[in-house]
């Protein structure tokens, strides 16, 4: 496999890995150097790419790992990952928003999220996966992966309307 | 979209039962400008996986294979080489050996043969010492004689017996 054949293949799905990296390590270097990372383990692993039946799937759930062991190793060093995305570069894309700050809000809402609950919504509500390929990239039972969903989205959604209402009561 | 579907589907969608083409539909009623007061709520929500899906992995992605590794030294190493050689090459060449006068060559000529000459003789001179060593085939030869004079004795031994 050439190297132009293995970034034809990865392409499709290299902004997936990096945004499921993003929303459980926060840091954007971090979720930049987690990719690299699980990319170029599937590179050195090229010549068995072909007998893995889902490529992407396999990627996400190798993201996930590595981002749970990221994490883990942080706890173990008692540091907290200091995140300092202050500035978002997308410009462009805040634009055709009106209101930056509600969106920065639901950000931080999910970002309170238990780790499997912000990977559920991650998979589901923004890269829009099937359930049953959300079964195959984190091991879950489609009851579990539902009722994950189902708990985040209402917490999320509370967690809004107490802030929508706060000052009309 | 009528508002009585969009609020059954709002409740599908938190109990985590609406499909990905229900979803759509959700994302698409909240990205528009205007939206009833008492659904206001969810805009942000929604639009936040809209504009979230957006973000790109924009870091390089060093695919670097182990042979490139290899061949870049070799190619330095070659060019070191090859490099030294041509500066080696071209100082040599450009050494003067030196211009001699008409006499001092005439000079060196003579010089010359006459060491030959002294070689020439004092190889003479071995080689007739050496020649002594003829003298010795010689006494060889005779004292072969002496082989004969053990025949009879043989014989007469044998006669004896």
């Amino acid at each position: 496999m050439t190297q132009t054949e293995f970034l034809h293949l990865v392409l499709p799905f290299k902004d997936k890995v990096f945004r499921l990296a993003k929303r459980l390590l926060v840091s954007k270097e971090e979720a930049e150097d987690a990719t690299q990372e699980v990319l170029l383990k599937l590179w050195n692993n090229k010549s068995k790419i072909e007998s893995y039946k889902n490529v992407e799937a396999f990627s996400m759930t190798m993201t996930k790992n590595f981002c749970y062991d990221k994490l883990k190793s942080k706890q173990a060093q008692n540091l907290k990952i200091v995140h300092s995305n202050y500035q978002d570069h997308s410009v462009a894309l805040q634009k055709q928003v009106e209101t930056n700050d509600s969106l920065n809000f639901v950000e931080k809402l999910i970002e309170a999220l238990p780790e499997q609950q912000k990977l559920v919504i991650q998979l589901r509500d923004i890269e829009q996966y099937e359930f049953n390929e959300i079964e195959k990239m984190l091991d879950m039972k489609p009851t579990a992966i539902r009722g994950a969903l189902s708990r985040a989205r209402k917490t999320i959604r509370e967690q809004l309307i107490k802030t929508h209402s706060y000052g009309l009561k | 979209m009528d508002l009585n579907n969009i609020e059954q589907l709002l409740a599908k969608y938190l109990d985590g039962t609406t499909s990905l083409l229900e979803e759509q539909q959700l994302k698409l009623f909240f990205n528009q400008e205007t939206i009833p007061v008492h659904l206001e709520v969810y805009k942000p929500l929604f639009n936040y996986f809209t504009v979230s899906k957006k973000e790109t992995f924009t870091a390089k992605l060093p695919l670097e294979t182990k042979t490139n590794f290899t061949y870049k030294w070799l190619s330095i190493a070659a060019v070191v080489a090859i490099s030294f050689g041509i500066y080696f090459n071209w100082s040599v060449n450009s050494q003067d050996l030196g211009t001699y006068s008409q006499d001092e060559t005439q000079l060196a000529y003579k010089e010359f043969i006459q060491s030959l000459q002294m070689v020439s003789k004092n190889f003479n001179k071995g080689a007739t010492s050496v020649s002594y060593l003829q003298e010795l085939n010689i006494a060889k030869e005779q004292i072969a004689y002496l082989n004969d004079f053990q025949n009879p004795i043989g014989r007469t031994l044998k006669m004896n017996n």
